[in-house]
């Protein structure tokens, strides 16, 4: 192959990251703009990367096996959140009650994900708009069971933790025996900015995980599922379990997400905090260069800085500009859908261009052999 | 012997018309004839069902032309939705009072809906296969970015705008005084105390099917069902398939316009910012309820639809009340009509792309 001039490679570098250099762009507008101390930039970024990022990468193995973006990641939240009610009610506090939030979760974020598999299964082609579906319809069943079932059905001790008729959660739940307990241990402080490594230490022990498992046999029968479905079938992978496998692995690593997220926030808002994680979790790792066909870890990380420094600055910087800090917090959501609809509308259009001239190879091919 | 025949006729029956659809109907169904003995007036009832028909029926509609294309469910209704909140808030800025303003608001909305409905249908061509989650987040950014614009978009009615700041529009900005109830009321039927029959709305949705029925047997709307069963065979055929693809998107987003109108005259306000979020769904929901699939819809699928889900809607909360004392209308309308949104796109589809 021909050598690429530098003026080439600069192209190609900047066709193929257009959307982390647009945001490198908005952020190099809004920071100045906000008038943010790079303190108070560093801490609120470190956090949120604390909070986020264990979320983020469930998303990475469905993409693997080439299901696109989980949207079906909501599942996992609504188990851990489950998790969470129930230790919160059996009082147990500290980084022993986010383990065992974690183990209760497990077995629901693995019956949930199973089932999400299976359904995803039967809308092959469709997977990203079905998982999406999928989440509202669990919303509905996941308020069924919290908002209805438990205290009759699922007991629940502590009063405190029911609605004042007698059942159902309180439509916020209060993790203060967890808050911050995993980020406060072993939490040092560089130049005033706290960086919690505890977390950060579980995030790199998954982050080894994920990077392990792309060289196990189930993760190169994934690769080999993402890549072209029937090849895989003829080449004697099971193609079906490896998709569901997928599936539980992401909506359990969501689970363990969304515990470790609300720990850091400190409360529960029962029927809200999982509903947007799925849109926010996947903006960001779009951010951070991953396109609906591959994703990296360390896409992960660039997109979690990215995309929360837009978070942060915008409605300051609204407020700066127009005097209006709504119209930033607008602009931040806009932002966000905008870039789930160019990373989608992208993919389409590459898998349509790579599928007529694999087309049109394939005809030439013929064409040189009779 | 006649019994096992029965049987597998039933069966067949059932199969072609959809388990979960015979599940809602009866559901539905059951609820009407408990209601008498719950103390819910069946007449108020079977009003305020008619009466969400109308305001929802015209937005079930507009999923009709993209799914006769194969453009599949139209979740960017929200699209349409923003062209006709356009239309209806020009409409309230030039203040014409009275009926002409519903009619002004339409012929604003419509050029609006033809622009939007054509640059979304370039976009759906460009993205065949992926349309319905393209759909779904093209809807979302536009309602966000339009949430921007809400904002800083120069209207000065002092109707519309926040009172305090003397601009910027209101979240919701009340129809009274302009079109508000003008289809609702136009030739409406009291039946006694408690059943309004509101002649005026039907008879719009009434006129919008029967042309949308008679579009789609023309030339042009035979194309279209081609297009929808068969893109290969429609193209050998001569059909410039990407023409009328767009052509059913901005028909698709021009109802939703309408559509929005409609639901708002009768309903009272105008809802703007994220208002138009999630109305997409309801309306998908309720045309496959209908009995209509990802590629194949009629209209009598969107007038059982409508009446259906809408009416599940309106029982729920009243019966379900009486009956146990707890008001579970949201849980069962989410499962329900997600589920029956799952249900569609599970199924295989014979239209091979």
């Amino acid at each position: 192959m021909r050598e690429l001039s530098t003026k080439q490679k600069i192209l190609r570098f900047m066709a193929n990251n257009t959307v982390p250099l647009l945001f490198v762009v908005i952020i190099a507008f809004g920071v100045p703009l906000s008038g943010y101390s790079p303190t108070y930039l560093a801490g609120e970024v470190i956090s949120r990367i604390s909070r986020n990022t264990f979320l983020i990468v469930s998303l990475l193995i469905p993409i693997l096996a080439g299901m696109g973006l989980n949207f079906g990641m909501t599942l996992g939240a609504m188990a851990g959140q489950i998790g969470l009610i129930f230790t919160t009610d059996w009082g147990i506090v500290g980084i022993p009650g986010i383990l065992l939030a974690m183990i209760v979760s497990t077995p629901l974020s693995i019956l949930l994900g199973w089932w999400c598999g299976k359904i995803l299964n039967m809308a092959k082609g469709r997977e990203m708009v079905t998982s999406y579906i999928i989440g509202f319809f669990m919303n509905g069943i996941y308020q069924l069971v919290v908002l209805y079932g438990m205290g009759p059905l699922i007991k629940i001790i502590s009063p405190n933790l029911l609605l004042p008729r007698g059942y159902g959660i309180r439509n916020t739940v209060n993790l203060i025996g967890i808050r911050k307990s995993l980020d406060n241990f072993l939490m040092i402080r560089i130049g005033g900015v706290p960086i919690p490594v505890g977390t950060f230490l579980v995030i790199a022990l998954l982050s080894v995980f994920i990077l392990w498992f792309k060289k196990t046999k189930l993760g190169q029968d994934m690769r080999a599922v993402g890549q072209d479905m029937e090849v895989a079938r003829a080449a004697g992978i099971r193609v079906e379990y490896t998709r569901i496998m997928s599936i539980i692995i992401s909506t359990v690593l969501a689970g363990y997400g969304m515990i470790i997220y609300l720990h850091n926030i400190g409360t529960l808002n029962t029927y809200n905090s999982h509903m947007q994680i799925g849109m926010f979790s996947v903006a960001a790792l779009l951010v951070g260069g991953a396109t609906v066909a591959s994703a990296k870890i360390r896409n992960v990380f660039l997109g979690v800085v990215l995309f929360h420094l837009m978070f942060i600055v915008s409605p300051m910087a609204g407020k700066r500009l127009i005097g209006q800090a709504q119209l930033g917090e607008y602009f931040r959501v806009f932002v966000s859908y905008g870039v789930i609809t160019t990373s989608l509308v992208l993919y389409e259009v590459r898998k349509k261009r790579e599928r007529g001239m694999s087309g049109l190879a394939l005809a030439q091919d013929q064409e040189v052999t009779s | 012997m006649n019994a096992a025949l029965m049987l597998t006729k039933i069966r067949q029956m059932v199969r072609s018309f959809g388990l979960p659809r015979i599940i809602i109907a009866l559901f539905l169904f059951s609820l009407f004839i408990l209601a008498p003995f719950f103390n819910v007036n069946v007449a108020t009832s079977l009003s305020d069902t008619l009466n969400r028909f109308g305001m929802n029926a015209v937005l079930v509609l507009a999923m009709v032309p993209m799914i006769h294309s194969g453009c599949g469910l139209n979740f960017g209704l929200p699209l349409g939705i923003i062209s006709g909140l356009l239309g209806a808030t020009i409409s309230l800025q030039v203040d014409v009072a009275g009926p002409a303003s519903f009619w002004l608001a339409i012929l604003f909305a419509t050029p609006f809906a033809l622009i939007l409905g054509w640059g979304y249908g370039q976009l759906l061509n460009r993205v065949k296969g992926g349309e319905m989650m393209i759909a779904t987040y093209v809807g979302f950014s536009s309602v966000a970015f339009m949430c921007i614009m809400w904002l800083l978009l120069p209207f000065n009615n002092p109707k519309m705008v926040w009172g305090f700041a003397g601009s910027g529009l209101r979240t919701t900005i009340s129809t009274e005084g302009y079109y508000l109830h003008v289809l609702n009321d136009f030739l409406k039927i009291r039946i006694g105390n408690h059943f309004i029959f509101p002649t005026g709305m039907i008879l719009f949705f009434t006129v919008l099917a029967f042309a949308m029925w008679a579009f789609l047997h023309t030339k042009t709307g035979t194309a279209m069902t081609a297009v929808g069963s068969n893109p290969v065979f429609a193209r050998a055929s001569g059909i410039d398939v990407d023409r009328i693809r767009t052509l059913s998107v901005v028909l698709s987003t021009w109802l939703g316009a309408i559509g929005i109108l409609v639901y708002q005259q009768s309903f009272g306000f105008i809802q703007l910012y994220m208002g138009p979020f999630y109305m997409a769904l309801p309306a998908v929901s309720a045309i496959l309820i209908g009995g209509a699939s990802v590629n194949k819809a009629s209209i009598l699928n969107v007038i059982i639809g409508t009446f259906l889900f809408q009416g599940i809607l309106t029982m729920t909360p009243s019966v379900m009340n009486a009956m146990i004392q707890t008001d579970m209308s949201e849980v069962i309308r989410i499962v329900a009509s997600n589920g029956m949104i799952l249900y569609a796109l599970t199924r295989k589809t014979e239209a091979a792309r």
